[in-house]
């Protein structure tokens, strides 16, 4: 798998992340090093075979929708990197 | 140095019978960590000594008072700063979260609490539990106690660390590609990881949750299983966690004879490709001791073959990778965490707080794992990974049909030199296959001590059993345990440089 700078600026839209020139070129490469590895899992013939994706057999795990926790929101707010009247403050959207 | 040598249950019993206070027990492992962080650097974070004061009296109230009387009552214990503590840093080693106080305590450590343990501190780890040396932390290097020139191994190598240099006796790690099992390795400590679904991961930071699992890192495997005890069992909070009794083998954990007794007629099966060219020649050696060592005690030891390991590390990389990247989708330098300073824009500020937030190896896997689940790769690696891991889960299943437990090593070298990991990501992500296997079907598995290499480093090895089997695991891990015998202890190390200083200056 060739990673060239498309697919890369398109997997850094994708994951929110910006990166230099430099970086692009490296992480390129590695991750180019590492797909050619992981490759290897096409010499498997998984034909029919289902993923798995939960190891355990629990499906549809419900619980009572009650509240336990008491009211958080200071402490909450307390870790916002910017916040104004009890609100969280993001940079202009529109 | 005599409460030192104390098991985790001994220093409870103990304080239990009044012999010692909880505040002299947290002082002194408090002091012992202040002396060896310089060298050692297994934490990322105390609490204040007044709030360790306050806590240490409250346990002594509550012992006295008959509310706290669990085996490990009283004891101070060290958590990986990946797993929450209301009111205390929990960085994940990044600097995304440097200045993050968590509003709640995860389940395992308010579950620690209601036993009666003490919170000493928060231990370092790769960032966000990515990386298998402890060197892609972005806020402290730990250092192997066995020698300072080694890495610990990781993620959980402060944990490990911390329990290896005797800074504190008992450690809570995570485990997500044999993140518990390796440092426990490197640093000659036991580490356990248990069954998918036993313990509850409620507040501790996600890196990939079909994978991840809380577990305890100590000096034996009864300390170990004391712990797990108390952090296992259901929990509302996280729906993967089972029903199922938690039933930990006491008879056989206290009485040695017990547990050796067990072993007879226990089918232990040691997978060939464990062994192979990548296995340092010591570590086989070891592997090979050992399994003769458990034939000469009754159990029937036996070579297998697991053919599917060759392709371990690809799925398990492909998965751990496509979950990290939407567990870390979270930072966004809105609600917490670090937000970029001068960014335009909603979009600019996403992309550059978490640019700057995070470190290379937590990009790398972001970028991987977004590009194995986007359009038109999804099938090729994504979809290909998950049904590898049904094979390879099946695998498993079809040698745990006539097999209690496997023996491997639980690393297929001594730790290595700080620098020799990191310039390589594949070298490194290769390093995890002795352990990484397990993860992806779910299993429990303990990594112990069993020697050292010729460098002078720990070795461990490993055993793994089936999902839920966990009372297997430790009747087999604490019968090798006591046919081993006690091996030497960083602290022995200590005394043995204290001895010769002292009987140097007698002999001038």
């Amino acid at each position: 798998m060739q990673m060239d700078d498309t697919i890369i600026e398109r997997m850094e839209f994708l994951a929110k992340l910006s990166l230099s020139s430099a970086e692009r070129e490296r992480a390129g490469k590695e991750i180019e090093k590492i797909l050619s590895y992981v490759e290897k899992l096409n010499e498997l013939d998984t034909d029919g075979v289902e993923p798995l994706v939960h190891i355990l057999p629990e499906v549809n795990v419900f619980r009572e929708d009650t509240v336990t926790n008491e009211d958080g929101r200071a402490m909450a707010l307390s870790q916002a990197p910017l916040q104004r009247e009890g609100q969280y403050v993001v940079p202009k959207t529109v | 140095m005599e409460l030192l040598r104390m098991q985790a249950e001994e220093l409870s019993g103990r304080i239990k019978r009044g012999e010692l206070t909880v505040w002299e027990a947290v002082n002194f492992y408090r002091e012992r960590a202040a002396l060896a962080e310089p060298e050692t650097g297994a934490f990322l974070s105390f609490p204040e000594e007044d709030a360790l004061k306050r806590r240490a009296d409250e346990v002594q109230e509550g012992i006295k008072s008959g509310r706290y009387q669990g085996r490990l009552a009283g004891v101070p214990v060290a958590v990986k700063d990946n797993i929450c503590t209301k009111g205390l840093r929990t960085s994940c080693a990044s600097k995304m979260l440097e200045n993050f106080v968590p509003a709640y305590d995860a389940t395992v450590v308010e579950r620690m609490q209601a036993a009666g343990m003490i919170v000493l501190g928060k231990t370092n780890l790769d960032e966000f539990a990515m990386g298998s040396t402890t060197e892609t932390s972005a806020l402290a290097r730990t250092k192997n106690p066995w020698n300072g020139r080694h890495v610990p191994g990781g993620s959980s190598g402060g944990s490990c660390a911390a329990v290896a240099a005797g800074e504190v006796p008992l450690a809570l790690g995570t485990d997500t590609g044999g993140s518990i099992r390796k440092p426990a390795a490197y640093c000659g400590v036991t580490g356990f990881k248990p069954t998918y679904g036993r313990v509850s991961r409620y507040g501790m930071i996600a890196y990939a949750s079909s994978l991840d699992q809380v577990g305890p890192v100590g000096r034996t495997v009864s300390d170990c299983a004391a712990l797990y005890e108390i952090i296992a069992g259901n929990d509302p909070r996280d729906a993967v966690t089972s029903k199922k009794e938690v039933h930990i083998p006491w008879a056989e954990l206290s009485g040695a004879p017990e547990a050796v007794e067990r072993l007879k007629g226990m089918r232990i099966g040691v997978p060939k490709e464990y062994l192979g060219e990548g296995t340092q020649e010591e570590v086989r050696k070891a592997v090979g001791e050992t399994a003769v060592l458990l034939a000469r005690n009754g159990a029937s030891v036996e070579e297998i073959s697991l053919p599917l390991t060759e392709y371990v590390i690809s799925a398990y990389y492909i998965i751990a990778c496509a979950e990290a990247g939407s567990n870390l989708a979270r930072f966004d330098g809105v609600k917490y965490g670090y937000r970029a300073k001068e960014a335009e824009g909603l979009q600019e500020m996403y992309r550059r707080s978490r640019s700057d937030g995070f470190g290379k190896e937590v990009k790398r896997r972001i970028l991987l794992g977004s590009f194995v689940l986007s359009a038109g790769y999804y099938d090729a690696y994504y979809l290909k990974a998950l049904k590898v891991k049904r094979l390879i889960k099946e695998e498993f299943d079809r040698v745990f049909a006539s097999f209690d437990c496997l023996l491997t090593p639980a690393a297929s070298e001594t730790a290595p030199e700080f620098g020799t990991s990191l310039p390589d990501p594949l070298q490194m992500y290769l390093s995890d296959i002795d352990t990484a296997g397990v993860n992806l079907a779910g299993l429990p598995a303990i990594s112990i001590p069993c020697g050292f290499g010729r460098n002078g480093l720990p070795l461990g090895i490993q055993f793994i059993g089936n999902r839920f089997c966990e009372e297997t695991l430790f009747c087999v891990a604490r019968a090798y345990e006591e046919l081993r015998g006690a091996l030497p202890a960083v602290w022995d190390k200590e005394d043995e440089r204290r001895e010769c200083s002292a009987g140097r200056r007698k002999a001038v």
